[in-house]
C-alpha cells in the first residue's frame, strides 16, 4: 500500500472558555495516493478541526499538543512555518465550504490563481498566463482567457467553487482536502462539482479527504468512510462494506434517521440528545449516552478497535470478541417502532388560494431613482393547499419560493395576484386590516439562529405573538392536558404547554436564545408560530441548517403536529428527501413560475419536466439500487433580472426545441391532478386553463 | 438656614444622569443577558483601573455640582437671612484654604517667594526690588531658605503615611467583605487578590488605590501651607482651578451625549427601520450637517447665544447660573453637531436587523412597529449606543479645550482646562516662562482622557459580539460556535495569508 498521508493519535485542542475544548482527540487515518477518503460526522465533531491541524491552519486559539501528521514521511508538525508554506497549496491544498469568503473580492481570478503559482513555480508571466487558463479550461470555466479577468462577484457560485478548485489545483497538489464543497450549493450544481471533482481526481491520481456530513455525497464520492463522533473515528470501512454493513449504532442511526419515500407513515428514528460538549473529559464510550444499545460497559471503558472485517474496524465494545456471548450485534435492527396513524384527510376545500402571484422588485439606477427594469422573483405562481394537507414548493436557491412564501403572508408586498385564505382576499389589506389573520398563517424560518431576538428569553417570545394578536389561548386545552400547578397566568400556562408540545421541558422558558443548539431553537420558533393557533405554517427550509439527526426530530415533530392539529404546510425545500417523505403535494418551482405539479407519487415516480428530472436525479443517493442516468445540467441559474426568452430552462435544457425559445409552453395536463408547462407535452390551450 | 441650595441647570440634568445610570444598573443587575458582558468588563485589569481613577474624578465632579449660597452675617429687615450672590459648591467648602489663600501674582510650585520681582517697603521705611515672600505659601517658615526643603520633604512623608494608613484600611474592609461573601479566612482571601486569583482584578484596583491615595495624602499634607501646583496671573491656586475643570469637563463629556442621544437613536433608528422617504430625508439632514465645518457652526451658535444672555441679564439670579446657562447652550450645540456619526451607525446596524427573521416574524405576528422598535431593535442596537458614549467621552472634553482656547467655548469666568490653556498661551510667551497652569491641566486632562479611554476599550472588547462567541462557550460548546469559529478561521486566512493556501 502505497500510504500518502499518514496522521497517527492526533490531538487539537481549542483554549476558549474555562475548559479546553477536545475539537480533536486522538484521531488517527491513512489516506493512500489516489484514493477518496470521506470524513463523515455531525457539526462540532471535530471535522474541521482536523483539516485545519492537517494544514497547520488553526486559530490562534488552538494548538496541536500531541501526534504526528506526515506526508509521504515528512511529519508537518515538525516543520518551521516557512516550509510548511511550501507545502501548503503544493502538496496539500483545501477547498472551503463557503466559495463566496474564501475569494478574495478585490483581486481577479487570475491574479488569486497566480498567487499560487508564483509562490510555488518560477514561472514567466506568459507561461503563467497559460497555465492559469489551462486549469480554467479543466474546472469547465467557460471562456477562460475572458473570464480569468473577471472578479469573483462576476461570478455564480457554483462558478466559485470551480474557481476555488482551479486554485487548489494550481499547485498540481497530491493531497486534496474538501471540507464540505458543496454544502452551500445546490443540488444540480452540487453534483456538477462532484463530478468534476471525480474527473480531476482520476486525471490526476491526486487523493482527495472529504468532509461532509451529507451521506449521499459520501456515497457518491468516497472509497473509504471514517466516521467522527465527538473529536474521535468510531467506525472506519470500504465505502461497500460501509454502506452495505454500517456496525456502529451512531453510524447506523443516522442511516435510520435520512426522511425517505419508505419511512412516509411511521416516525424516523431519533438520536436523543445532541453531540456532547467536547470541553468534558469522556469516562466511557463517546456515545454511551445517546446510544440505544449502551450497556454499564459503556459508560465505564473506552471501547477499543474491533476488525469486523478485512479493512472494517469499529470502536464499539459490541464487537468486542471477547463480548460476543452477551451481546447481540445490532444488524441494522433500527426501525422505529412508533408509526405514526395515518388520518384520511378528505379532499377539503382548499385553505389557501393563491392565484397568478407576482412579486417584481424594481431595479432603480440614476439621481431621480427611475425604474430600468424589474426582477421578477415570483412571476405568477399559482396553487392551493387544502386544510391538512402538505404542499411542498422545490427549487434551487435563487427561484423565488421563499419569496413566494413571504408575499403570502404579506411580508413582502405583492406586485399582483391574489392570495386567499379561506375565501377572504389578503392582498391589498392595510396592516391593520390584516392582523386578525395573522393567527391563521404563520411562518417557520430557515435559521434557527437568527430566527430568534437574542435579548429575549424564551417565554417573551413565544408570548410576544400572544400578546400582539389577543389569542385565546386554547391550544392548551386543545392539545396537551395541563400540567397541574406551578404557572399563574394563562399566558404562562399556554407557554408550558406549547413547550412540551414541541418537547422541550418546561423550566426553559426562563432561558436565552444563546442556550439552546439549533435543533431546540428551531423547536422553539416552531412554538412561537404554534402559539397563535394557526392553521398553516409556512416551513422556509426548516430544517437546512441542521443535522441528520436533529432533522429528523424536527420532521417527526411537524408530521405529530399535522395529525394533532390538522395544520396545513406550504414546507419550502430544495432537499428532495424530506419532501418525499413529508409532502402531498410537490411544486416544483423554476426562475419565478412553477414548471410542474401534482400529487408526490406522481411527481417523484414520473417527472415529465426534464428540470424536475434533472433535479430528481441530481440528488446523491444512498442505495443506488437501480443506476438511474444523472442528467446533467449545463451552467447555473439566470438572472431573474433577465430571464431567457422563451421557455425559461431552455438555456440548461437537454430536450430543448426551437419552439422552447419562442415561446412560453402552456399547462400540459399529464393527469387530473399532475401539470407540467413544457412544449414536450401536449399543451392545453388557453381555455380550458384551469387550476386546481 | 445658613445655606440655600441651588439647582443650577446642568446640575439638574447631572441628577437625572446618575438616575438614569443607576436604573441601568438596577436593570442590569435582573437580567442575565446583560449581565454577563458587564461582568467580563469587571474582569479586565485596565478597565478596572481605569475606572478606579474615574471614579475619584467622578466624585470630584458630583462633589462641585452640590451648590448652594451660604447666608451671610447680616439679616435683612424682615429678619429673614440673606444669601450671598457667590454660589459655592461642596467642593469649594472642602478646598476652602485652596480657593480662600490668594497670592498678588504667580508664584512656583511649593514657592514661597513670587515669581516676579516688585518694589518692598522694608522695616527701616527703604524700598527695594526683590521677590516678596508670598502671603500664604510657606508663610509659616522663619527662614525659607533654610528650612523649606526639609519643611518639604517632612510633608510629603507625613503625606505618604497617611495614603498608606488609608489604603491599609481600605484593604482591610475589602478583605473582610470577601470573608463575608466566600466564607474563607482572612489571610486565603489576601493571598488570592495578590495572586490575582480573584475574577476581579483586585490587585490591579488596590495598585491603583495605592498610588491615588499617597498621591492624595502628599497633596493634602502640602496643600494647607504651600500652592502645589503654584498660581497663577491673579494668584489663585492652579491646583484649585484644576479641581474645578474637572466638572466642566465631565460636564461636556456626558451631557452632550445625552443630548445627542434621543436624535441619534431616534432618526438612526427611524431611517434604517423604515427605509423609504424617511430614510432619504434623514441621510440628507445627516449629510449636509456632517459637510458643516463644525467649528464654524458651533462658533457662530455660540456667539449668538452670547449676545442673547448679555441683552437679558435680568433671567439669571447669579453669575454661575448665566455661566452655567451657557455650558449648557454649549452642550446642546455640541450634540446637535455630533449626532450624525452615531446616527449613521444605527442607520447601518438598524438596515441589518430589520431583515432578521426575528423581526419578520415579529411583523407575521402583526406586532406594532412601536414594539418592534423598543423590544427588538433597541436592545440589539444597545451595545453600540453605549460604545460610542464611552468612545465619545474623551472626543467632547478635548473638544471644550480646544473651543475655549479658540474663544467660542464656556464662560470666561468658568474655570476649565479649556480656559486654562488659553491662559497659558499668554505666559508661555514670557520670560521667565510660566509653565505650570498649562502642565496641570494637562496632567489633569492627560489622566481623565486615558483613563476614560482605556474603560471605553474594556467595554468595546467586553460587547463585542465576535468575543462573545470565543468565551460563551463555557456551559455548552453548540455548533454556531464551532462554525463561527471555523468560517472566521476561513474568512481571516483567506484575506489575510492569501500565499499560503490557495
Amino acid at each position: 500500500m502505497n500510504t500518502l498521508l499518514e496522521i497517527d493519535n492526533l490531538k487539537t485542542i481549542l483554549h476558549t472558555g474555562k475548559h479546553p475544548v477536545r475539537a480533536v482527540d486522538g484521531l488517527s487515518l491513512k489516506i493512500n495516493k489516489g484514493e477518496t477518503f470521506a470524513l463523515l460526522g455531525e457539526s462540532g465533531c471535530g471535522k474541521s478541526m482536523t483539516a485545519l491541524s492537517i494544514m497547520r491552519l488553526l486559530p490562534d486559539t488552538g494548538e496541536i499538543i500531541s501526534g504526528t501528521i506526515s506526508l509521504e514521511g515528512i511529519d508537518f508538525l515538525q516543520l518551521a512555518e516557512t516550509d510548511m508554506r511550501r507545502i501548503r497549496g503544493k502538496q496539500i491544498s483545501m477547498i472551503f465550504q463557503e466559495p463566496m469568503l474564501s475569494l478574495n473580492p478585490v483581486m481577479t481570478i487570475a491574479e488569486q490563481i497566480n498567487e499560487v503559482l508564483k509562490q510555488h513555480f518560477e514561472l514567466t508571466n506568459a507561461t503563467a498566463h497559460n497555465r492559469i487558463v489551462e486549469l480554467l479550461d479543466q474546472v469547465g470555466i467557460p471562456d477562460p482567457k475572458r473570464r480569468m479577468h473577471e472578479y469573483s462577484f462576476q461570478f455564480s457560485g457554483g462558478m466559485k467553487q470551480r474557481a476555488m478548485i482551479a486554485m487548489a489545483l494550481a499547485g498540481e497538489p497530491e493531497l486534496l482536502i474538501a471540507d464540505e464543497p458543496t454544502t452551500a450549493l445546490d443540488v444540480t450544481i452540487q453534483a456538477q462539482v462532484l463530478d468534476l471533482m471525480r474527473e480531476i481526481q482520476q486525471q490526476k491520481h491526486m487523493a482527495i479527504l472529504l468532509i461532509t456530513h451529507d451521506l449521499g455525497v459520501v456515497s457518491e464520492m468516497a472509497q473509504q468512510v471514517a466516521v467522527m463522533y465527538a473529536g474521535e473515528i468510531v467506525e472506519q470501512a470500504s465505502r461497500e462494506n460501509f454502506f452495505n454493513q454500517p456496525a456502529h449504532p451512531y453510524s447506523q442511526q443516522l442511516f435510520a434517521s435520512i426522511p425517505e419515500k419508505q419511512k412516509r407513515h411511521q416516525k424516523l428514528a431519533v438520536i436523543s440528545g445532541t453531540v456532547p460538549p467536547l470541553s468534558k473529559v469522556f469516562k466511557g464510550c463517546r456515545f454511551s449516552e445517546r446510544c440505544d444499545h449502551a450497556m454499564a460497559l459503556c459508560h465505564t471503558t473506552v471501547p477499543q478497535w474491533h476488525d469486523i472485517s478485512s479493512g472494517h474496524k469499529v470502536r464499539c465494545h459490541l464487537f468486542d470478541p471477547s463480548m460476543a456471548s452477551t451481546g447481540s450485534t445490532p444488524q441494522s435492527s433500527i426501525t422505529s417502532d412508533a408509526t405514526i396513524p395515518v388520518v384520511q384527510k378528505q379532499a377539503a376545500q382548499p385553505l389557501l388560494q393563491v392565484t397568478n402571484l407576482k412579486v417584481h422588485f424594481p431595479i432603480r439606477k440614476g439621481f431621480f431613482k427611475r425604474i430600468v427594469g424589474s426582477i421578477k422573483a415570483v412571476d405568477g405562481v399559482s396553487l392551493s393547499i387544502a386544510e391538512g394537507k402538505t404542499l411542498a414548493l422545490v427549487g434551487e436557491s435563487g427561484c423565488g419560493k421563499t419569496t413566494v412564501g413571504k408575499s403570502i403572508l404579506q411580508l413582502i408586498p405583492p406586485t399582483a395576484g391574489s392570495v386567499c385564505y379561506n375565501k377572504q382576499e389578503l392582498i391589498g389589506l392595510e396592516r391593520q386590516q390584516l392582523r386578525p389573520l395573522r393567527s391563521q398563517l404563520q411562518f417557520v424560518f430557515q435559521d434557527p439562529y437568527s430566527s430568534l431576538n437574542p435579548r429575549m428569553r424564551i417565554i417573551e417570545i413565544i408570548q410576544e405573538g400572544m400578546a400582539s394578536l389577543n389569542v385565546e389561548t386554547t391550544l392548551s386545552t386543545q392539545l396537551c392536558e395541563q400540567p397541574p400547578g406551578a404557572a399563574t397566568s394563562p399566558y404562562e400556562k399556554a407557554v408550558d404547554a406549547l413547550l412540551e408540545c414541541v418537547g422541550l421541558p418546561k423550566e426553559t422558558k426562563w432561558r436565552y436564545p444563546h442556550e439552546f443548539s439549533g435543533g431546540q431553537r428551531q423547536r422553539i420558533a416552531i412554538a412561537r408560530a404554534l402559539a397563535v393557533n394557526p392553521k398553516l405554517l409556512i416551513c422556509d427550509e426548516p430544517t437546512s441548517a441542521l443535522d441528520v439527526s436533529v432533522q429528523a426530530q424536527i420532521l417527526n415533530l411537524l408530521k405529530t403536529l399535522q395529525n394533532d392539529l390538522g395544520l396545513a404546510y406550504l414546507f419550502i425545500t430544495h432537499n428532495i428527501s424530506v419532501v418525499e417523505y413529508l409532502a402531498d403535494e410537490i411544486a416544483v418551482m423554476y426562475l419565478g413560475r412553477i414548471v410542474e405539479k401534482g400529487q408526490m407519487d406522481e411527481i417523484t415516480n414520473n417527472p415529465k419536466h426534464p428540470y424536475t428530472q434533472a433535479l430528481l436525479s441530481a440528488v446523491p443517493q444512498i442505495n443506488k439500487k437501480t443506476e438511474m442516468d444523472m442528467i446533467k445540467l449545463k451552467g447555473d441559474l439566470p438572472s431573474p433580472a433577465s430571464p431567457p426568452q422563451g421557455c425559461h430552462f431552455h438555456p440548461r435544457c437537454p430536450k430543448a426545441m426551437p419552439v422552447c425559445r419562442q415561446s412560453y409552453p402552456e399547462v400540459s395536463t399529464i393527469s387530473s391532478t399532475h401539470t407540467t408547462h413544457c412544449h414536450l407535452y401536449t399543451q392545453e390551450h388557453h381555455s380550458t386553463h384551469h387550476e386546481h | 438656614m445658613p445655606f440655600d441650595p441651588v439647582i443650577l441647570w446642568t446640575d439638574a440634568l447631572i441628577y437625572l444622569l446618575l438616575l438614569l445610570v443607576v436604573t441601568f444598573i438596577w436593570h442590569v443587575r435582573h437580567d442575565a443577558h446583560f449581565l454577563t458582558p458587564w461582568r467580563r468588563v469587571s474582569h479586565s485589569a485596565s478597565g478596572m483601573s481605569a475606572l478606579t481613577i474615574l471614579f475619584f474624578f467622578f466624585t470630584i465632579g458630583f462633589l462641585d455640582t452640590l451648590h448652594f449660597r451660604p447666608a451671610l452675617e447680616h439679616k435683612n429687615i424682615h429678619g429673614q437671612p440673606v444669601y450671598s450672590v457667590e454660589v459655592l459648591s461642596v467642593l469649594d467648602i472642602l478646598a476652602t484654604p485652596l480657593r480662600t489663600n490668594v497670592e498678588k501674582t504667580y508664584s512656583a510650585p511649593l514657592a514661597t517667594h513670587l515669581y516676579t520681582k516688585e518694589t518692598v517697603e522694608l522695616s527701616d521705611g527703604t524700598q527695594i526690588r526683590t521677590f516678596a515672600r508670598l502671603e500664604f505659601g510657606g508663610s509659616h517658615l522663619n527662614d525659607p531658605d533654610s528650612e523649606h526643603f526639609s519643611d518639604i520633604i517632612y510633608r510629603i512623608f507625613k503625606g505618604i503615611t497617611l495614603g498608606l494608613f488609608s489604603w491599609i484600611i481600605v484593604h482591610i474592609i475589602l478583605c473582610s467583605m470577601m470573608v463575608r461573601a466566600t466564607g474563607q479566612s482572612m489571610k486565603h482571601c489576601c493571598l488570592s487578590i495578590w495572586r490575582r486569583t480573584t475574577e476581579v482584578p483586585w490587585r490591579a484596583i488596590l495598585i491603583t488605590l495605592a498610588i491615588v491615595f499617597i498621591l492624595f495624602g502628599i497633596v493634602s499634607m502640602l496643600a494647607t501651607h504651600y500652592h502645589v501646583l503654584g498660581t497663577d496671573k491673579v494668584g489663585q491656586d492652579v491646583l484649585y482651578l484644576s479641581l474645578k475643570s474637572i466638572r466642566v469637563a465631565l460636564i461636556i463629556g456626558t451631557l452632550t451625549t445625552l443630548i445627542m442621544l434621543p436624535f441619534a437613536l431616534l432618526l438612526g433608528i427611524a431611517a434604517g427601520y423604515f427605509r423609504g422617504w424617511i430614510d432619504d430625508v434623514i441621510q440628507y439632514i445627516y449629510t449636509t450637517l456632517n459637510s458643516i465645518p463644525s467649528v464654524l457652526l458651533i462658533a457662530a451658535a455660540v456667539l449668538m447665544m452670547q449676545v442673547y444672555i448679555e441683552t437679558h441679564a435680568e433671567l439669571f439670579e447669579t453669575i454661575a447660573a448665566r455661566a452655567d446657562i451657557r455650558l449648557l447652550c454649549l452642550c446642546i450645540i455640541l450634540g446637535i453637531t455630533s449626532w450624525t456619526s452615531l446616527c449613521r451607525l444605527l442607520r447601518g446596524e438598524t438596515l441589518k436587523l430589520r431583515e432578521m427573521e426575528y423581526i419578520q416574524a415579529a411583523h407575521a405576528f402583526g406586532v406594532s412597529h412601536w414594539r418592534i422598535i423598543t423590544r427588538h431593535i433597541l436592545p440589539n442596537v444597545m451595545h453600540i449606543v453605549l460604545i460610542a458614549i464611552v468612545m465619545d467621552f474623551s472626543g467632547l472634553v478635548l473638544a471644550e479645550a480646544v473651543l475655549s482656547y479658540v474663544g467660542v467655548g464656556v464662560d470666561p469666568s468658568m474655570i476649565s482646562f479649556g480656559t486654562m490653556i488659553n491662559a497659558a498661551r499668554l505666559e508661555m510667551a514670557r520670560e521667565p516662562m510660566v509653565w505650570w497652569a498649562l502642565l496641570s491641566a494637562f496632567c489633569f486632562m492627560l489622566t481623565l482622557v486615558l483613563s476614560a479611554n482605556l474603560f471605553a476599550d474594556a467595554v468595546q472588547k467586553a460587547l463585542d459580539p465576535r468575543i462573545k462567541t470565543f468565551s460563551q462557550n463555557t456551559n455548552s460548546k453548540t455548533e454556531s460556535d464551532a462554525k463561527q469559529s471555523t468560517t472566521e478561521v476561513k474568512t481571516s486566512t483567506a484575506s489575510n495569508k492569501p500565499a499560503k493556501h490557495p
